[in-house]
């Protein structure tokens, strides 16, 4: 075992450790875990390149301000178990966000060794410390405050619903948890690829919230099946918490869009992840296993439909992004992996048609060249197209990833909610909506964004929802 | 788990699936469906309401057994248990006074008629059945649909049973004599939308229910889009009833295709694990 002291930051100029992955041509062509996970050892090496920085700035660039050195001087200690509690102080999911955040733009963005080496990296640690506490069982349970009788009301179970009834169960609350689905965990169960979120680890975070007590509810749209007024007034719920996401898929308004083996970037991986497509037909639900792919996006939807179509089989997956490479919002991780992979980018290219054959399935695309011009209100340069560069080839599968729009089955089902024009909910940063007693928060709120900001959604929620009903209900907006 | 109270055949491979779930029964309406997943390594699928029992806080569901899902389905019966159920789905059915309605049923859709038949016929409709069918084994909940309408006209495609005819030869003659308020029509694509040329000329309001393929079944996954007047609609949460006139049906059968070879895989398979039946 390396044992460098955690600061002396002599270590910092050695590399960033790298992560041991499975080989691009195998991998491929399964389902499991491309990152295979640092050693003990490698953790231990990467933790000690931090400086501790006496003003942390990794610290501000993550959402949920995670105790960064003080956990990186842990796992350079080798107390694996502490460190993993460290994190857990304010982040709930280590082992899901260690795996999924962006960590460019956010923690490892900020880190001070990135501005002349390599970041120290955080993710990989992070990971590290709670696959480590996970495997090795050494979970310490968390310490529950004395019951209060009052009930609450998590919608969705997503990474803020998730959040929320993590929280409000150790604060004493009786917590229902409803979700539409069959199967709890939201993106992280039906969106996210197995090869890049092994869908165990979010079982397992599920079941811990079971075993403090949590009712899931599952099959349960709430709008529909019951409604957030009822779950008020018939149910008894004293607070709701609505973490619904934004899972409406938008499409991209051209012809041809609705000829079979069109589908958006929700169908393909809610086909391929939570009905586990992928293992057809020991699996009764198919996933169409397109032999020649075309993806348009370039988000992390993108890539994880661009990367499931190969591993589903395609002898040729293309990502058709309408901006150039340094716009595709994907994180890099992602991007870097997929092209390993060899899916192919077309990139400043716009689909303008797909093109159907006799029996009303897709069989072409047509796509224009584009040109980046003034940045828009995003702040993004522009994508204008090209007159004269129309260009077609064949696909038998087009899978949409084109973003998505809120949800409108509860916000359409609940009394005096107020709603942006677009249809997100409105809330205050503490999450209190229009509606006294409803918090809300994640992609319903902000519109499609990370994990790792709608868990921060769910935590301040919970802890406003706290004040709230210790103080007796006392006022609202 | 949702337990199963009954489950008897109607009719050779018509099934009616009879379970205990009391919130679905509480909130169902004419019109709506739900989702079914048979068990763990199940698909979701969507099934219509084909009726409700406040009190007894039951279900019931009419199902052919087609394909691997639906076979599955109806092979349980009491004792057993489905893995997962969601509803109600979709937009009920706007019940009003059309003054005199026709529901042509084809096949397996004399099952989701019957509830909206009822309510129509409770809201002071006179109420014209067309029930078709192949042959006269294939009929079922004949008294119950003719229960609920003032007429009720039996049609098969070979003439065992009432007239020798298609659907749309006695919704014709009955658009030619009366003044019709509206007309309902739900069973195979290819009869609806039959019924729906036969009904433009007349101009009258037609529905229809279709029958997308689906997954969630709450607008996240966007697999049941249909095109309606030029519109793209998701069957789930803007249907199942559109306006039939303007449908657009060759993509509605279209994209119903784009699963036929893992159908069959999965059948296949499915017979060569479980025998025939
Ligand atoms: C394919 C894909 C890849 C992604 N990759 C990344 C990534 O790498 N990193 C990252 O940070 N973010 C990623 N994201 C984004 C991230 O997953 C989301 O921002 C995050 O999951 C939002 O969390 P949420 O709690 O708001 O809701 P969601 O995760 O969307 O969960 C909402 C839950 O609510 C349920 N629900 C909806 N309506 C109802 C209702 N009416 N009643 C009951 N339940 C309901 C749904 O079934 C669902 O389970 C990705 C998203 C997708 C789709
Ligand atoms: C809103 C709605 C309500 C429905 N109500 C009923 C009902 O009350 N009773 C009932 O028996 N069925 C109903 N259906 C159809 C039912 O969902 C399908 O028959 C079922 O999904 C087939 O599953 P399977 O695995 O058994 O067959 P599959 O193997 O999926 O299919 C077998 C054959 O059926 C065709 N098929 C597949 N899906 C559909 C579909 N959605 N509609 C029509 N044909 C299809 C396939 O092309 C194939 O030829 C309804 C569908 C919708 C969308
Ligand atoms: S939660 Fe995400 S942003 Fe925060 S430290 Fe962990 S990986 Fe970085
Ligand atoms: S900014 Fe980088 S070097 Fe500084 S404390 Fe954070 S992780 Fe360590
Ligand atoms: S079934 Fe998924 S959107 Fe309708």
């Amino acid at each position: 075992m390396s044992n460098q002291s955690p600061s002396d930051g002599s270590t910092a100029r050695i590399g960033r450790t790298p992560m041991p992955e499975q080989d691009p041509k195998v991998r491929a062509r399964n389902f499991k875990e491309v990152p295979l996970g640092f050693t003990p050892d490698m953790a231990m090496r990467e933790a000690s390149r931090c400086l501790h920085c006496k003003k942390p700035l990794c610290r501000e660039g993550c959402p949920v301000g995670v105790p960064i050195p003080d956990f990186l001087a842990l796992v350079a200690k080798g107390d694996f178990a502490a460190a993993a509690e460290k994190v857990k102080e304010t982040n709930a999911l280590p082992a899901v966000c260690g795996r999924v955040c962006p960590q460019e733009n956010q923690c490892e963005g900020r880190c001070l060794l990135g501005k002349k080496f390599e970041p120290v990296a955080i993710g990989r640690c992070e990971r590290f410390v709670a696959d480590y506490q996970r495997e090795t069982g050494r979970i310490s349970v968390p310490k529950k405050a004395a019951s209060n009788g009052q009930k609450i009301a998590v919608v969705g179970a997503g990474p803020s619903g998730l959040t929320v009834a993590g929280d409000m169960i150790l604060a004493g609350y009786e917590v229902t948890l409803f979700d539409a689905l069959h199967k709890p965990g939201g993106v992280l169960m039906y969106g996210i690829p197995e090869f890049r979120l092994p869908k165990a680890i979010v079982e397992a975070e599920i079941a811990s919230l079971e075993k403090l007590g949590v009712e899931i509810r599952c099959n349960s749209l709430i709008g529909k099946t019951i409604t957030v007024d009822e779950l008020i007034r018939d149910e008894g719920f004293d607070a709701v918490f609505v973490g619904v996401g934004a899972g409406l898929p938008t499409f991209l308004g051209i012809p041809g869009e609705d000829l079979g083996n069109v589908c958006s970037a929700n169908e393909y991986l809610t086909r391929s992840n939570l009905m586990k497509g992928y293992r057809f037909p020991e699996y009764d639900t198919p996933v169409i296993r397109g032999k020649n792919v075309c993806v348009v996006g370039g988000g992390n939807v993108a890539m994880d439909a661009a990367r499931s179509a190969l591993r589903l089989g395609a002898d040729t997956v293309k990502i058709v992004y309408r901006r150039s490479e340094a716009e595709l919002p994907a994180r890099a991780e992602e991007v870097h992996h997929a092209k390993e992979e060899g899916v192919e980018f077309l990139l400043l290219t716009n689909p303008i048609e797909l093109l159907g054959d006799d029996r009303g399935q897709v069989r072409a695309m047509r796509v224009q060249k584009m040109e980046l011009g003034e940045p828009d209100a995003s702040g993004r340069r522009r994508p204008i197209p090209i007159p004269g560069s129309e260009d077609e080839f064949d696909t038998d599968l087009v899978v949409i990833a084109a973003g998505s729009r809120a949800n409108p089955v509860l916000t359409h089902h609940t009394e005096n909610l107020e709603l942006s024009k677009k249809g997100y909910i409105v809330a205050t940063e503490s999450g209190r909506t229009s509606k006294p007693g409803v918090w809300a928060g994640g992609d319903i709120v902000t519109g499609a964004a990370t994990v790792i900001l709608a868990m921060g959604a769910g935590r301040t929620a919970s802890k406003d929802m706290d004040t709230w009903l210790k103080s007796g209900k006392e006022g609202w907006l | 788990m949702i337990p199963i109270v009954s489950n008897r055949e109607l009719a050779p491979n018509i099934y009616e699936m009879v379970v205990e779930n009391r919130i679905l029964a509480r909130r169902a309406r004419a019109g709506q469906f739900l989702i079914v997943m048979p068990d763990d390594h199940g698909e979701r699928i969507p099934l219509t309401i084909a009726d409700y029992d406040v009190e007894a806080g039951t279900v019931t569901m009419v199902i052919m057994a087609i394909g691997t899902s639906t076979r599955k389905l109806v092979k349980l019966g009491p004792g057993d248990s489905l893995y997962a159920m969601l509803g109600p789905l979709g937009n009920a059915s706007e019940i009003e006074n059309y003054g005199t309605v026709i529901m042509v049923a084809g096949g397996v859709g004399a099952a989701p008629i019957y509830p909206i038949a009822r309510a129509l016929s409770e809201a002071g409709n006179r109420v014209i059945t067309i029930q078709g069918s192949r042959n006269k084994g294939l009929l079922f909940w004949v008294d119950k649909l003719a229960s609920v309408s003032s007429e009720h006209i039996i049609t098969t495609d070979d003439g065992s049973f009432g007239r020798k005819a298609l659907v749309t030869e006695p919704l014709r003659e009955l658009l030619e004599k009366e003044t019709v308020g509206c007309v309902y029509t739900i069973g195979p694509a290819i009869m609806m939308k039959f019924c729906a040329e036969t009904v433009r000329p007349f101009g009258v309001r037609t529905i229809a229910s279709l029958n997308s393929i689906m997954i969630d079944g709450t607008g996240m996954c966007g697999g049941c889009r249909v095109r309606v007047g030029g519109e793209t609609k998701f069957t789930c949460v803007d249907g199942p009833e559109f306006d039939a006139l303007a449908i657009d049906w060759s993509i509605a059968t279209a994209r119903q295709k784009s699963f036929c070879e893992a159908e069959k895989c999965s059948l296949d398979r499915y017979i060569e694990l479980n025998g025939t039946k």
